[in-house]
């Protein structure tokens, strides 16, 4: 300790310390002084959580626009029905919309324009986030129920099976185990959007980052740890997904 | 028993089906012959909607089947169809592949829908397959399950959509005996097939089509003991 507060007053006053006791100071100031740990780790909670509820958001809007959006493409000639076609549109505008506009953008908008009176700025990024995930998840399921051999709908058709039954046991769980390694890219890709929020004062990892090195005038560390941070978790999370993709794997064993 | 009137479908300017009127009786065993491309397997297909025709009426037991309003769900259960490509689900062990539909559709509870599977598969000798998964098994497995899964929906009238095609040649003979077994125990079958021995002993009428129509018809001894139209000739003259 004493050797700390020697070496930090030794570097305010612009003396050249060697490498490690340069990186023990910033390191420690970084870290732990003032349990500075608990911020980081208050962030990633939020990280988590954010990226929890906007996954949630993101699959649950996925499944509807792409189950609205192949159910209208599958309609047979004559029978097509107009609420279907109309939601179908508007699926279709949605999906337009958020791919076509930066994240950043809408981040901004929804912090800043529609919900601009708000102050629970982290349930506003999840949203966003959520909203924007919806639109790529529903890509995949779309191309996942696209790839998957006609013949396995036709097959449950011909056997008396009506739609929701077809895909409910027949197409859904095929095009799962299809779509699983992009969907965890998307997960992947939303985990770390996650920092994007920090940008309407949602409190989450990187947030915490600038909190700290706004206070100690010393950034390379603080966004070295949230860096790695981040890095831990997509490493747990991948290996997670590699443990699921080998249990979708059951029935393919010869 | 199915009852198709001017049937016709086009898939774009490409008439596949022109203007065909065709009846089907209970107890007939239907060949469907003809070269790739003549619009047999489209006709096949039409006859339990998996293709919605462009024209033309198809009733069955007395229900107008192309009428928009018809619920085909209903319909299909009474209609089985064997697939070239077997199409059994993947994802499901054999017994679950056979008893999802008579389950789902009401028609009978899982106990039941399990006892009459395993006599199924006893049928066609595979009941040791009960708990594999499809990819496990031969082509020639497949087919039968995929038959075995048709049949476990009681259905009426049985379509094969060229069920032996896709199999290894050593593997065609064992669907065709199980197929042949269905026949002589009296099942209305329509059937498109490339196999013209089976064609000859089982078909009790045979459809030679080219271009979408039907060329000529009759008993088997007819169609390949004096074929009349020269498509017919040339194409019997290819393939025998």
């Amino acid at each position: 300790m004493e050797q700390y507060e020697l070496w930090k007053a030794l570097l305010r006053q612009g003396t050249d310390l060697p490498f490690w006791q340069d990186f023990y100071v910033k390191f420690y100031q970084a870290f732990f002084e003032n349990n500075r740990w608990q911020q980081y780790l208050k962030g990633v909670g939020t990280t988590l959580w954010v990226t929890a509820l906007a996954l949630a958001l993101g699959i649950v809007l996925g499944i509807l626009v792409a189950v609205v959006r192949s159910a209208h493409d599958q309609q047979r000639p004559g029978r097509k029905n107009p609420v279907l076609s109309a939601v179908n549109g508007l699926c279709r505008v949605y999906v337009t919309v958020i791919r076509g506009t930066p994240m950043m953008v809408q981040l901004l908008i929804m912090g800043m324009v529609i919900f601009a009176s708000s102050r629970d700025f982290t349930s506003v990024g999840a949203l966003t986030l959520g909203i924007n995930s919806g639109a790529y998840v529903s890509e995949i399921i779309r191309g996942g129920l696209m790839a998957l051999d006609p013949g396995q709908a036709e097959a449950s058709r011909s056997l008396g099976m009506n739609y929701v039954d077809t895909m409910r046991f027949v197409v859904i769980p095929q095009a799962f185990k299809a779509i699983l390694p992009a969907l965890g890219n998307e997960f992947i890709m939303l985990l770390k959007d996650t920092s994007l929020i920090t940008y309407i004062g949602g409190k989450e990892l990187l947030y915490a980052a600038q909190g700290i090195y706004g206070r100690t005038y010393e950034a390379m560390y603080p966004l070295l740890i949230t860096a790695f941070m981040y890095l831990i978790l997509v490493v747990i999370f991948t290996w997670l997904q590699g443990i699921l993709e080998r249990r979708l794997r059951q029935s393919d064993r010869r | 028993m199915i009852d198709v009137k001017h049937l016709s479908k086009s898939f774009g300017d490409h008439l596949v089906l022109d203007d065909i009127s065709e009846q089907i009786c209970p107890g007939d065993k239907v060949v469907i012959i003809g070269p790739s491309g003549s619009g047999k397997s489209t006709f096949l297909r039409s006859l339990n909607l998996l293709e919605s025709p462009s024209g033309g009426t198809i009733t069955f037991d007395g229900v107008v089947i192309t009428d928009p309003k018809t619920d085909i769900d209903a319909v299909r259960r009474k209609m089985g169809m064997v697939f070239q490509h077997f199409n059994l689900f993947p994802n499901m062990t054999i017994l679950k592949n056979i008893t999802l539909a008579p389950v789902r559709t009401g028609l009978m509870k899982q106990a039941q829908a399990e006892e009459l599977a395993m006599s199924l598969l006893k049928r066609v000798g595979l009941e040791e397959k009960a708990s594999a998964y499809p990819n496990q098994l031969s082509g020639g497995q497949k087919q039968r399950i995929a038959i075995v899964r048709a049949l476990a929906m009681n259905p009426q009238v049985m379509l094969f959509d060229e069920p032996t095609s896709a199999l290894d040649p050593e593997m065609v003979g064992e669907v065709l005996a199980v197929m042949k077994e269905l026949a002589k125990g009296g099942m209305t079958m329509v059937v498109v097939t490339h196999e013209m021995g089976f064609a000859r002993e089982v078909g009790s009428r045979i459809l030679f089509m080219d271009q979408g129509k039907i060329l000529e018809q009759g008993p088997p001894e007819a169609v390949f003991g004096n074929p009349q139209h020269p498509r017919l000739k040339d194409f019997l003259s290819k393939v025998l």
